[in-house]
């Protein structure tokens, strides 16, 4: 056992808080206020090689793990989960770094860490959420190419990808429900590609979020990731255990977050003629929030490192993310209780993590499906 | 990083597991019943090398970590709480083992895994406990002796031990209260001695417990621990600093033993014409229970990881052990539960399970103190 961070890893850290310290605070309220995507901030955290770092080296990448992208990303939610996400525009490139041939590795992967591209991953339907097998977008094959017609709901960069890894129905035909699927990589300047930008998400509202429409999107055969019709299904429960992993990475930064902003009021605020930190009543409360932090770290680093040394665990995967996503909404919340008053109002920037906590426990996987992925490890299918 | 027990550990843990498997269930429930600690099993667990296994090869140990301790504590209680406690008959060793002298280890240290002695460490008082610093179990120097006058409760143990370590204020003038402590070494078979086993506790009751009463106890000035007077409360807290992370994974074993009879339990019972484990309801149960249990594992044994490392983190090691024991009491809570009227019986072993879980929040400082600490290092004084 070895639970230190290499000095890599503490170099990596100690710089992702430093940019994060120094680049988002002037930006954070506004770009939630606006609903507005950071394009600036993304392409300075391309410039210093934090976006898509997992990306081997001879795509643009570091060539660096999945631990450490959660690092970074911890850092990041940290000091604002809205301009966190911006890590979020390499999402999906998992999935061409994995299955995708060599020319396609060399188009798509290098513009996302470059800053000349953003990606993401289409999954989610108007009615298909967590039971994702029951999706309707369609691709069918015709000739050399896919047609696509549907619609995809909550996408992450929806409105702002150059393209997006699209998760369709390729063969409704086929017996196990599980092998009708394709992920179908769509440029997002097609003929019949339309996207609307949701407004008035709760919170992380510095990320964009859209609806997606494909009516009649015609794309070539090759776009198809992977060598095999029918492996969509697969290829998105394994683009899920690492990013699933990443989300808990983000429950973590938001709690840490949470809770530094909470130590450091109660040590000014002043009530009954002593600081808030000498009561009893609150240390215990800094106490067990910074023990769940403590927890959902370290169980989001464990399956961090486990992934990137082959030993992909679901189990530990769905327990850190569904830990993490909780206390990051626990911490947030009891952070926003030690301000009081002050905690309410946009000022103190506690009601905005209170709002982009609750995130962490519904994308990626409700905490529900976690439960659910942890009985049936426990129980085998029942 | 690296998330993985070595070879060694795994074949302890294995060891240990397989051992508490074979051995605990056959005196587990007469031991709980009748209030006696498990002598017989005691030895056996000796003779296979599982009791003191971070005591220094020097002075009869393996010498091994605070880890592979915690490994085996874990596999142990995992069977039986009760009987995993005769990893405790060390208790108190810690001190000889970081500040004795010389000739206080070779003298003391090798009985221990050889299961030639038992010993303990007698810090708390009717009126000090959680405030430790109000000792005053009092030893005073006449000639080449301490003369101890006071009397110890709720003492591991107490009644059985060959030896115990014994925190007795004997700088009484000293104004900082934390300066005025020593913990002193004291044969139980020495004259003024006088142990009452404390019966009808909650559980753990195959560990243990008594009261014990110095009256003008006399023992060599040589049986000081280490060689100045007035540095007990500080020894205690490192020494703490290592029981209480033995005292966390105490309750990851407790709530992973527990877990898996529910899951057990879960498949076969069937309600409603299909198995428990098949409702949402109960699913969700397990999985909760099954990730409070990861979370406080990871803490426990990162504390014990960096202990062994010399880098004694008092903040975590607090976390670990409050969280351990709210896991173990949680856990064990919804175990019962889930086995419904047959957890409440006591023929299952179920109820035991309740019993001793909630030790682990009160022992080797309660969750209050825990909290109190982890507060400190955050906030400062």
């Amino acid at each position: 056992m070895d639970f230190e961070l290499t000095n890599r890893q503490k170099q990596i850290r100690t710089a992702a808080r430093e940019f994060a310290e120094g680049e988002f605070p002037p930006i954070a309220r506004e770009c939630d206020r606006k609903e507005e995507f950071p394009r600036e901030l993304w392409k300075k955290a391309c410039e210093l090689g934090f976006i898509g770092l997992f990306i081997k080296k001879e795509y643009g990448g570091l060539g660096l793990g999945f631990l450490e992208f959660a690092m970074v990303m911890e850092e990041f939610w940290r000091v604002d989960p809205g301009c966190g996400n911006i890590l979020l525009t390499t999402f999906g490139s998992e999935l061409i770094q994995t299955y995708c041939t060599e020319e396609q590795k060399k188009k798509y992967l290098p513009p996302l860490t470059s800053g000349k591209a953003i990606m993401g991953t289409a999954i989610t339907e108007p009615d298909a959420g967590s039971d994702i097998l029951s999706i309707l977008t369609r691709a069918k094959i015709e000739g050399d190419h896919y047609v696509i017609n549907g619609s995809k709901q909550f996408i992450t960069n929806g409105s702002i990808a150059n393209y997006l890894a699209v998760f369709c129905l390729t063969h409704p035909e086929a017996d196990s429900r599980l092998k009708r699927f394709g992920v179908i990589l769509v440029e997002t300047d097609r003929p019949g590609f339309s996207a609307s930008k949701i407004v008035g998400k709760m919170g992380i509202r510095a990320s964009d979020t859209a609806e997606i429409r494909f009516s009649d999107v015609k794309v070539p055969r090759e776009n198809l990731i992977g060598p095999k019709e029918g492996d969509g299904f697969y290829h998105i429960m394994q683009l899920s255990n690492s990013n699933r992993m990443i989300a808990a990475a983000q429950g973590v930064g938001v709690a840490q977050g949470a809770l530094e902003k909470a130590i450091q009021y109660v040590k000014k605020r002043k009530q009954f003629g002593q600081p808030l930190a000498n009561f009893q009543a609150i240390q215990f409360k800094i106490a067990e929030m910074a023990t769940w932090v403590e927890a959902a770290r370290s169980l989001t680093y464990k399956a961090g490192w486990m992934i990137d040394h082959g030993k992909v665990d679901p189990k530990i995967i769905s327990i850190a993310k569904y830990i993490a996503g909780e206390v990051g909404v626990k911490v947030a919340n009891d952070g926003l209780q030690l301000h009081g008053g002050y905690g309410y109002i946009a000022d103190y920037d506690m009601e905005r993590f209170y709002r982009d906590a609750k995130i962490v426990e519904i994308y990626e996987g409700t905490k529900e499906i976690e439960k659910n992925t942890i009985a049936r490890e426990l129980l085998g299918r029942v | 990083m690296d998330f993985e027990l070595t070879d060694e550990q795994k074949d302890i843990q294995k060891a240990a597991r397989e051992f508490a498997e074979k051995t605990f269930p056959e005196v587990a429930e007469e031991s709980d019943l009748n209030e006696t600690f498990p002598k017989a099993l005691w030895k056996k667990a000796c003779d296979f090398g599982f009791v003191g296994v971070f005591i220094e090869e020097a002075y009869g140990g393996p010498g091994l970590g605070f880890l592979e301790h915690a490994i085996i504590t874990e596999e142990f209680l995992r069977v039986d709480a009760g009987c995993g406690t005769v990893l405790a008959t060390t208790l108190g060793s810690e001190f000889i083992h970081f500040f004795g002298r010389e000739e206080q280890k070779k003298k003391y240290l090798p009985l221990l895994p050889k299961g030639e002695a038992i010993m303990g460490m007698a810090i708390t008082e009717p009126d000090a406990g959680s405030d430790v610093a109000s000792v005053s179990t009092v030893a005073r120097k006449a000639e080449d002796h301490y003369v101890i006058n006071g009397s110890k409760i709720f003492i591991t143990n107490g009644s059985i031990a060959d030896y115990l370590v014994v925190l007795c204020v004997t700088n009484e003038q000293e104004k900082d209260r934390s300066k005025r402590h020593s913990p002193i070494l004291i044969e139980t078979n020495r004259e003024g001695f006088e142990a009452n086993k404390l019966k009808r506790k909650l559980g753990m009751r195959a560990s243990d417990t008594a009261e014990v009463n110095f009256s003008e106890v006399k023992v060599p000035l040589e049986n000081l621990v280490g060689e100045v007077e007035g540095d007990g409360f500080y020894q205690l807290m490192t020494v703490f600093n290592h029981t209480r992370v033995a005292v966390a994974i105490s309750g990851v074993g407790i709530a992973q033993g527990g877990l898996e009879k529910a899951i057990q339990y879960s498949k076969q019972r069937r309600q409603f014409g299909s198995p428990l484990s098949s409702f949402q309801g109960i699913q969700f149960k397990l999985a909760e229970m099954a990730s409070l249990i990861e979370a406080a594992r990871v803490l426990c044994y990162r504390a014990a990881w960096l202990v062994d490392q010399g880098k004694i983190d008092p903040k975590l090691i607090s976390m670990a052990k409050w969280f351990g024991g709210e896991v173990a009491v949680k856990v064990i809570d919804e175990v019962v539960q889930i086995h419904g009227g047959y957890g409440y019986l006591g023929e299952y072993g179920i109820e035991r399970l309740y019993r001793d879980a909630k030790l682990v929040e009160i022992v080797e400082g309660t969750k209050e103190i825990e909290k109190v600490i982890i507060a400190r290092e955050l906030l400062g004084r």
